[in-house]
């Protein structure tokens, strides 16, 4: 069988069946098997496309190129780990009487919908389809959002929908000018939305529309990014939902708004001349950091903390990608990549520390290290790995994004400088007695799932010292593709 | 005359009817008769759509003029006056700001609109470019609605009104989106409403009220 | 020029003074009707004219000359409005005095001097009057100044007989434009006119009356002209109205044959008019004063939707 057709359609298959199992015993293993599944088929996809170049699939819906294939595995392998974090975690949760049966089935079913909209929207080649599953993916997750019921996780998922729902309807309308743009070169054909067919003829796009087309899509997708001053929803739907949904909504629906803009600013960038698309994200990426940098250091809430740091660095890929050029599409990329498995991981932690304490709120989460060691290591190297600190590596990816910077942007060095310090001296000075301290929590009746807090952290740190040579070489490809 | 014209005609007269009905509906501090505004701003895009197929002779537009009116003037109203009934939302609905400040607001955004979609415009080549301008004001309008509005239905049937003006737009710039990409979206805004259904019962269980000014707890303080 | 226009404009004003009366007896008449109440004589108006030229003036003990001139101020304007508007011909020697900008600042004049004579007596009522006039004033004004602007972009000129021969000429085509225009005209006319849905012309209840509260201090034949203006302003309104959205039927250049065909057609036109201004009236309830902006911010957004619209869409019909 296809390995395409299999990577999509194990997440929506197990996603319909979950549904109905979904209150087994066995369903938490069904959905770590289906997310199984997926990492294997998406893997050997991936091996696929690197040894034998892009390809399409149900016609030219579909495509996998250099690009799109390295998101593909990560939201997989991500995809897998969060499932394998949250049997023991959602079990726990049940224990503690948050979570009813109902509510742990609809979890499964639309964790695997989600997987399946996060892998179509990364796949399509039709950017309306991608639309499509990007508004899929929202609806699939507002759901999540609310799973608690509490009035402030309601507060939260409306304000997710709304938000998100009014940035995607921008988004909708940059569509609909790319299609009026394309049109006019491609013809009526049902073609004039397809990414391989605009990308020979972006030189030809009309610039007015494609520059007013470029502004929607930023501004809509970027909402789902969390790019300020649409960035609201972001904080409270990581807080108020549930701790896996929060590693996921970090770790791979902001990469893939991200990725949609990516695949909008190619073809902005070869219709628009003097790099308009470039300085508008690199506009919107600083006040992003900026921005998030500052609510760091007034937040209470571990997970709440996390999400605006989840918005700093969005913020920083952003520009990176804004900059452009090889080295910058390059550090945007590895950026992602890190932040992605880092966020995750300390999202695990953060969601175990925050069971066993009984709160979310920083000052009662004290001693961790003296709580569980795993735990408290986990929690102290992904804060560490996050801040970009050496070995890690999310700090060979800032350091290449600001050293470009201070080449080719040298006004926005000090800004940078500046945004990152406050983020690391607000983190870092809020986990670290988290971490060390006084404690009297008691164990959880489910020992925790770390394994995929070290795996990720582990990837993390080797990529830090050393990126495998075929990494490199798919980065490469990738980063050139950007332009 | 040509037939041509009379259509162009048509299909401006429908938009402006599109553009009064969005206003009316920034207006129109109740439930129900906003509800039906919206149905009815539903069917007017239903006629433009119809009009547009017929002149151009593109049979897809057919199929989304049918959608549009099974879509948007019957099963969303129908399930909105449900919920509604359900719901036993009888309070009247209240704007944030007076209705003349909101009007006058909205004379603002459409200026806004039709600056930034008259040079696009004159690039279109269809018969119903003009309408262009049009559909980026009713978005922007229906917008403005869900900022004002703190009741949670008028809030979703703005967000559908948003959707009303983008199809409007896809109608009036290109003659439609490809079919698939129309049948997804169709799909997302029903499945969308009935998620914010299921929504709806969540918060009224919480808060006793739909009133959304309950949820703004969360903030950075 | 020349004489045939000089005769039909003088014939114009003359029919003015002398069928404006009957208009306002006409509504009134069919308001009766449609109310189900004893309907007053269809002369009515001029009964009261006449009873009132007859009596003599009393005077308040503060009233300075203003007040004494005001009346006649506005019966001019009022006059002079009936003159531009072109009624029966678009042949009009007096239409290059004024152009619709200018016609809207006479019904302008005509307000000021009403509502100065309105305080000059220092009595709560005429001030409250002239205070809520002013107020209506000021929110229609702009209202009919953008109807008159779409107007004017569809017909390129600001001056009434010119818009209405164009408006008169052009093929069937539709405007979404003008129907905007339309009613906003429609409500403005309302607003300006004292009729029920901002005031009612038949009631002296003191919270609500507008027109009525400014002009309890005068009697005899001040009253006469201030009545008769008024009379002349609802016709005025109506021929604005006709002339703009239904020009058919007016005559164009010198023919004796077509001004003949003119009045019939105006006539029946103004009856119709009367029935419908009638009908709405009876079918809406007069609104609370403070809702009045409410009302006529909804004239000025149609106007505005109109502009807008006429900008947008038609520039290129």
């Amino acid at each position: 069988m296809d390995l395409f057709i299999l990577m999509l359609a194990i997440p929506l298959v197990s996603g319909a069946l979950l549904t109905v199992v979904g209150e087994r015993a066995w369903a938490p293993n069904l959905n770590i098997i289906a997310s199984l599944g997926t990492f294997l088929a998406s893997a050997l996809l991936t091996a696929e496309i690197v040894a034998a170049g892009p390809r399409f699939a149900f016609g030219e819906m579909f495509f996998i190129d250099s690009l799109n294939v390295f998101f593909v595995a990560l939201t997989a392998f991500v995809g897998l780990t969060t499932s394998i974090f949250s049997g023991p975690y959602m079990r726990n949760e049940q224990e503690h009487g948050r979570l009813t049966r109902p509510r742990l089935r609809l979890y499964k079913s639309m964790f695997q919908l989600f997987m399946f909209t996060m892998l179509a929207a990364l796949t399509t080649n039709n950017l309306g389809i991608l639309w499509v599953a990007m508004e899929a993916a929202t609806l699939t997750t507002v759901l999540l959002v609310s799973l608690y019921r509490t009035p402030a996780s309601l507060e939260a998922a409306w304000k997710y929908f709304i938000l998100c729902g009014v940035g995607i309807a921008q988004a909708l309308f940059g569509t609909i000018l790319l299609y009026f743009a394309a049109e006019r070169v491609l013809g009526e054909t049902g073609n004039a939305l397809l990414w391989t067919h605009l990308v020979d003829v972006k030189g030809q796009l009309e610039p007015a529309i494609m520059a007013l087309s470029f502004i929607f899509l930023l501004v809509g997708y970027g909402t789902k990014v969390g790019l300020a001053p649409l960035h609201n929803w972001l904080p409270d739907a990581h807080a108020e939902g549930p701790t896996p949904v929060s590693a996921v909504l970090s770790g791979l629906l902001l990469n893939v708004a991200l990725y949609a803009i990516l695949r909008v600013k190619v073809l902005a960038d070869g219709a628009i001349p003097g790099g308009f698309a470039g300085n508008l994200m690199m506009g919107f990426g600083l006040l992003t950091l900026v921005v998030a940098a500052f609510f760091l250091s007034r937040q209470k809430d571990i997970k709440r903390m996390f999400a605006y740091s989840s918005i700093e660095h969005m913020g920083l890929i952003t520009f990176a990608f804004g900059m452009g050029g090889a080295v910058a599409n390059f550090a945007g990329l590895l950026h992602m990549t890190m932040h992605s498995l880092t966020k995750s991981a300390i999202f695990f932690t953060v969601g175990h520390a925050s069971q066993k304490c009984g709160t979310q709120l920083m000052e009662d989460i004290r001693g961790l290290i003296k709580i569980n060691p795993v735990i408290g290591w986990g929690l102290m190297l992904g804060t560490l790995a996050i801040l970009g600190m050496p070995p890690f590596g999310v700090f060979a990816s800032e350091f290449m994004i600001l050293t470009h910077a201070m080449k080719h942007h040298p006004w926005a060095t000090p800004i940078l400088l500046l945004a990152l310090g406050v983020a690391f001296a607000s983190i870092f000075g809020k986990v670290q007695p988290m971490v060390f301290g006084e404690t009297q929590a008691k164990p959880l009746p489910h020992a925790p799932a770390i394994t995929p807090v070290f795996v990720h952290l582990a990837i993390v740190l080797m990529i830090g010292l050393y990126i495998p040579p075929y990494l490199t070489r798919w980065f490469h490809e990738a980063a050139r593709m950007l332009g | 005359m040509s037939a041509v014209s009379l259509s162009t005609q048509l299909i401006n007269l429908f938009a402006s009817v599109i553009l009064l009905l969005a206003f009316a509906m920034l207006a129109q501090r109740r439930v129900l008769p906003l509800i039906n505004l919206f149905a009815l701003q539903g069917l007017t895009l239903c006629l433009s759509t119809l009009v547009v197929a017929f002149t151009t002779g593109q049979a897809h537009l057919y199929g989304s003029a049918a959608l549009t009116l099974l879509l948007k003037a019957m099963l969303l109203p129908w399930i909105l006056h449900r919920l509604v009934r359900q719901l036993q939302v009888r309070a009247d609905v209240e704007g944030l700001i007076n209705i003349p400040a909101t009007m006058i607001a909205g004379i603002v955004l459409v200026m806004i609109a039709f600056n930034v979609a008259l040079p696009i415009s004159q690039l279109s080549s269809t018969i119903s470019r003009g309408t262009l301008g049009i559909a980026l004001a009713t978005v922007m309008l229906a917008f403005l609605m869900m900022i004002i509005r703190t009741k949670a239905i008028p809030q979703v049937v703005g967000f559908l009104a948003m959707e009303n003006g983008l199809f409007l737009a896809a109608t009036s710039a290109t003659y439609g989106m490809p079919m698939v990409v129309e049948l997804g979206i169709a799909l997302d805004v029903l499945v969308g409403v009935i998620i914010l259904g299921v929504f709806f019962f969540q918060i009224r269980e919480q808060f006793d009220s739909l009133d959304i000014r309950n949820l703004e707890k969360l903030k950075e303080h | 020029m020349n004489l045939f226009g000089t005769f039909g404009q003088l014939f114009a004003i003359a029919l003015a003074l002398v069928l404006a009366p009957l208009l306002t007896g006409w509504v009134n008449l069919c308001r009766a009707w449609l109310q189900n109440r004893s309907a007053p004589p269809l002369l009515q108006p001029y009964y009261m004219l006449h009873k009132l030229f007859l009596k003599d003036v009393v005077l308040a003990h503060g009233a300075s000359h203003l007040f004494r001139f005001a009346p006649f101020v506005v019966f001019g304007c009022m006059a002079l409005a009936c003159a531009i508007i072109p009624t029966l011909s678009t042949d009009l020697p007096l239409a290059p005095a004024a152009d619709t900008i200018a016609l809207v600042g006479v019904f302008g004049l005509a307000r000021i001097f009403i509502s100065l004579a309105a305080m000059d007596i220092g009595t709560a009522f005429g001030s409250l009057g002239g205070r809520r006039e002013m107020l209506v004033g000021f929110l229609a004004e702009p209202a009919l100044l953008m109807v008159i602007f779409t107007t004017a972009m569809i017909s390129q000129s600001t001056s009434v007989a010119t818009i209405v021969e164009t408006l008169a000429h052009r093929d069937f085509v539709i405007y979404p434009s003008l129907a905007f225009a339309g009613i906003a005209f429609t409500f403005v006319s309302f607003a300006e006119n004292a009729r029920v849905p901002v005031d009612n012309p038949a009631t002296h209840l003191e919270l609500t009356m507008i027109h009525e509260a400014m002009i309890l201090e005068y009697s005899g034949r001040h009253l006469a002209l201030i009545e008769w203006a008024a009379s002349l302003k609802l016709y005025a309104y109506s021929c604005l109205g006709l002339a703009l959205f239904f020009p058919w039927g007016i005559a164009e250049g010198a023919s004796v044959f077509g001004l003949l065909l003119a009045i019939p057609a105006l006539v029946a036109k103004l009856a119709i008019g009367g029935v419908l201004l009638a009908g709405i009236e009876t079918l809406n309830a007069k609104v609370r004063i403070f809702r009045a902006p409410e009302f006529l911010g909804t004239a000025f957004l149609f106007a505005v939707l109109g502009l807008l619209v006429r900008l947008l869409l038609e520039s290129r019909v």
